[in-house]
């Protein structure tokens, strides 16, 4: 058996050494009517060419996004990913080793995560930020558990322009802890401001805001923190996009109060939604109310610069039911990715990729709206590379009409409504398909 | 010390190249104004060469499996094959989208639908949900089943789930997420569950039980006939951390022998690699009676067809995940199961549980063992000895085994021994790499004796000396102060 060394042979040798004569006296305390009778009924063991002959028979059944042409989005995207990344990410010294909590051994790892919590915070304007959260969904739900920490305030208040899964995701997480979520309804596309100043009072311990929201749309931040700071001891949670912070403002200068969002774009594959990794930064007044692991520099005997997970005394394996979180295992080979990735686009590539999705989403958007029938089921609302438009016949036929042309044309969010995402991947040429596909589906 | 990459940066590099604009609108004529950043993040300047080599210096001082044996109890850090990582970067896999058309996601779902499949029958559960992306997540959604459970039964006194002293404390951390009050469990002279005082403090309040199993001592809850006696009498589910499955593959299906939920932990048992601490996979199986409360979607498989299945919306618990979960870490663990089958599978425990029972028979001549009956997968051996006749402690051990090229075991875990030193060196060891780690940490009991001072001193040859991690925490240094 190739993973495993000890023959027969040595095993007698082992047995000697322990004195047992046969396996099963290591197992005695295991009741033998407790034992399994046989065999698990399993497939047959495949060798290394019949597993690899299996999967792409799998493989062979899929029809991924790099053979079509895909404007698929919705909380996972298809940005560039440059083949250093993976260079790196896929060395054994970095994915085969553990959490590092023998820093001695780990100055590798501690290292990437401290360049990748600065990464964030450079983005997001934030002071802190850990290693990450498992995706997005559960980062605004622990988020919303923090927030409750910092100023014992129960009420969270969600709006409908939230990613619908993060919501369900939210709900798993705040149940426990009593936590009241209340709905602040959309209007043309982003945050009603009108009906949120209603039912802000002295009650609600936070405000979430997504921006570039689940439709795309860029949210008035600047607005939506003024009402959420309407009240001394509410906070403003921001989910946001790390690509678009590229030529968007940053979460800080709206003065948000916790930063959270979705990772993969920078530099994961979608692996068909994970692993995906959420990223979660916030002010230093609050870094002891964090989740996760958090690296910090520090020296060694000698003086010499070194890092340590630090803060470890906010974490389940020291506080137990008292800990901040449950997490454990986290995110942290994505993160890997996401930091090569940001070091090797720099400031230039990163504001690139941003602008050069934000004309490839526009110049379609304005393509689509030239057939009779289509128009932006938000006119009114900025946005940076998803936009929702209204369909002349149900958007889940539209999905299905394109298929065969290996059109992946976007995520139907209403009957007679759809969601399109383009990011720097793609040319002028396939967008041009697209809208011609879409004209000749609308239109026979 | 190596710079930071923000220490490498010099403007106008560039490590990526895109194609050129096809459009030349400008940015405020698409978006207005005051939604613009107007300084730029200050992400480092430097050409791939120059990212290459910084990560690649880091990379050095890491230790990891190729490197040596990493014998930290409970994370099972056994080697990870490559062909994994070869078939699971195809670029069907790679590049899915999860919100792709069913029909064209249909390989994928059929690999799911069989890790699914495999896994029940390995546990004994009914089925399992591959949502839950890490093991904690895990014990979150098995834990929220169980409320789901109650909570549909009408039992809204269940307030309590018991928990032994020598649990992980993701496992109380996790109950607490849930809403549930944590009771611990005290061990018994044995190591194991002590039953008269679960007598004691099971009743109609409580919820369910969590156990380890093997625990965290590496030994068998030899009882749990009488356990699940006790904490079925009133209704209260019994809830298995999977997180030391490794011991049992092919020996003991846990569905079988009174457990309701269980969780997996596919990068240790199934081999996923651990990623520097993620991200991993945890599944969740259960007993029949807790199917209709599992996560939304399953994959289900009607005439042929694999479909996401939603259909229990109504009485699941929702969603833990945004997605599906860690589909690239599922198909690992499906490759891992499918290459070993049943017999390979059972191999595993079984020179899991052989190389740990060596090392221990070597050990015990020179480290206090607490419980020296044979163990499973790990043993839990400690420093007290060398505390008290040398002054030497577990963490000058654990030091000074660095030195040595090897991890050091989890140490002062289990909280319930003291100077703890739990060590697991899982299957893929061989014999000659067992009496190495051996011989190094008997050596380093000598060094105790006869010099103590260099164990207060290592780690000596790696990358940084030992290091400040209260300073770390009193003069919070989270980010790099990046200059201009």
């Amino acid at each position: 058996m190739p993973y495993i060394s000890n023959t027969d042979r040595d095993r007698q040798k082992m047995f000697a050494r322990i004195g047992i004569s046969k396996f099963e006296d290591l197992i005695q305390a295991i009741p033998e009517k407790f034992r399994l009778d046989g065999e698990l009924k399993l497939d047959k063991a495949m060798s290394e060419l019949e597993i690899t002959h299996k999967i792409k028979s799998q493989t062979c059944k899929n029809l991924c996004t790099q053979s079509t042409n895909s404007f698929l989005g919705a909380g996972v995207y298809d940005h560039f990913i440059p083949a250093a990344v993976d260079s790196i990410v896929s060395r054994p010294e970095f994915f085969t080793a553990y959490t590092p909590y023998q820093a001695e051994v780990s100055q590798g790892t501690l290292q990437y995560i401290y360049e990748y919590q600065t990464m964030i915070c450079e983005l997001t304007g934030m002071e802190i930020a850990n290693a990450s959260m498992y995706d997005a969904a559960s980062a605004v739900a622990e988020a919303i558990l923090m927030a409750v920490r910092k100023n014992k305030l129960t009420k969270a208040i969600l709006p409908a322009t939230l990613h619908p899964e993060f919501v369900k995701v939210i709900k798993s997480y705040t149940e426990g802890a009593g936590i009241e979520l209340l709905t602040v309804p959309a209007r043309d596309g982003v945050i009603d401001s009108t009906a949120l100043k209603a039912i802000m009072d002295e009650s609600i311990g936070s405000v979430v805001m997504q921006s570039p929201n689940y439709f795309g749309n860029i949210e008035d931040a600047d607005l939506i923190s003024e009402i959420a700071h309407s009240q001394a001891k509410s906070l403003l949670i921001a989910c946001v996009d790390p690509i678009s912070l590229a030529i968007l403002k940053a979460p800080a200068e709206y003065n948000a109060d916790i930063v959270v969002g979705e990772g993969q774009a920078l530099g994961n594959s979608m692996y068909m939604g994970g692993p995906l990794f959420g990223f979660f930064a916030t002010k230093l007044d609050m870094a002891r109310q964090m989740p996760g692991r958090i690296v910090g520099g520090t020296l060694d005997k000698e003086g010499k610069r070194a890092y340590a997970l630090t803060l470890q005394a906010r974490e389940q394996h020291i506080r137990r039911e008292k800990a901040t979180s449950n997490i454990c295992s986290n995110q942290s080979l994505c993160t890997l990715a996401a930091t090569v990735y940001m070091s090797l686009m720099g400031r230039e590539g990163l504001k690139e990729a941003a602008l050069q999705s934000t004309q490839n989403a526009h110049y379609l958007a304005n393509e689509l709206c030239q057939i009779k029938g289509i128009s932006m089921a938000y006119p009114d609302a900025p946005f940076f590379k998803e936009f929702v438009i209204n369909t002349p016949l149900p958007a889940a036929m539209i999905i299905e009409k394109m298929l065969p042309q290996a059109i992946y044309a976007g995520v139907a969010v209403a009957e007679n409504q759809l969601m399109i995402a383009v990011t720097e991947k793609k040319g002028r040429s396939e967008i041009d398909d697209f809208v011609k596909a879409m004209q000749e589906v609308c239109h026979v | 010390m190596s710079k930071t990459i923000f220490e490498h940066s010099s403007t106008g590099r560039k490590g990526v190249c895109l194609p050129p604009r096809e459009f030349d609108t400008a940015l405020e004529s698409l978006i207005p104004e005051k939604y613009l950043r107007k300084n730029a993040a200050r992400l480092p300047e430097l050409s791939e060469l120059d990212v290459m080599r910084h990560y690649i210096e880091l990379s050095h001082k890491n230790h990891f499996i190729e490197k040596g044996l990493y014998p930290l109890g409970s994370c099972t850090m056994k080697y990870n094959p490559k062909i994994h990582e070869s078939l699971v970067r195809h670029t069907c896999f790679a590049n899915l989208h999860p919100y792709q058309h069913e029909s064209t996601l249909q390989g994928a779902l059929e690999l799911l639908y069989e890790l699914q499949e495999d896994l029940a029958e390995i546990s004994g559960m009914a089925k399992v949900t591959l949502q839950p992306v890490a093991g904690a997540q895990g014990e979150f959604t098995g834990i929220k089943i169980i409320s789901a459970y109650h909570k549909a039964k009408g039992n809204t006194h269940k307030t309590k789930i018991i928990i032994p002293d020598s649990a992980h404390g993701t496992n109380p951390a996790s109950c607490n997420l849930v809403g549930f009050d944590v009771v611990e469990l005290k061990s018994d002279a044995d190591g194991r569950c002590d039953l008269a005082r679960l007598k004691e403090i099971v009743d109609e309040n409580t919820a369910g039980f969590m156990l380890t199993n093997p625990n965290t001592l590496g030994l068998f809850e030899t009882q749990i006939e009488q356990i699940a006696e006790i904490l079925h009498s009133v209704d209260a589910l019994i809830y298995m951390d999977g997180a030391n499955l490794n011991a049992l593959l092919g020996i003991v299906q846990p569905g079988k022998i009174g457990f309701d939920v269980i969780h997996f932990n596919l990068h240790k048992t199934f081999s996923t690699p651990h990623g520097g601490g993620g991200p991993g996979a945890g599944p969740v199986g259960v007993a029949e009676k807790l199917i209709p409360y599992l996560p939304v979607p399953m994959v289900t498989k009607q005439d042929g067809v694999y479909h996401l299945d939603y259909s229990n919306e109504s009485t699941s618990i929702g969603k833990v995940h945004g997605f599906y979960g860690n589909f690239a870490v599922l198909v690992r663990a499906y490759i891992y199961i499918k290459m070993l089958g049943a017999k390979g599978l059972r191999r595993i425990s079984e020179n899991a549980i052989i190389n740990a029972n060596y090392l221990m028979a070597i050990l015990k001549d020179y480290y206090h063992i607490q419980h020296l009956e044979p163990c499973m997968h790990e043993f839990v051996a400690d420093g007290t000895m060398q505390k008290k006749e040398n002054g030497v402690s577990t963490l000058d051990i654990a030091k000074r085994l660095l030195d040595k090229g090897f991890h050091a075991p989890t140490i002062y875990f289990p909280l319930i021994i003291p100077e703890a030193m739990m060590i697991e060196p899982t299957e893929t060891e061989s014999i000659e790499s067992l009496d190495a780690f051996a011989e190094a940490m008997i050596e380093i009991a000598q060094e105790a004796k006869e010099n103590p001072e260099l164990l207060h001193e290592a780690p000596l040859t790696t990358p940084v000396r030992r290091v400040d991690d209260v300073r770390a925490v009193k003069m919070l240094d989270p980010i790099f102060k990046i200059e201009n």
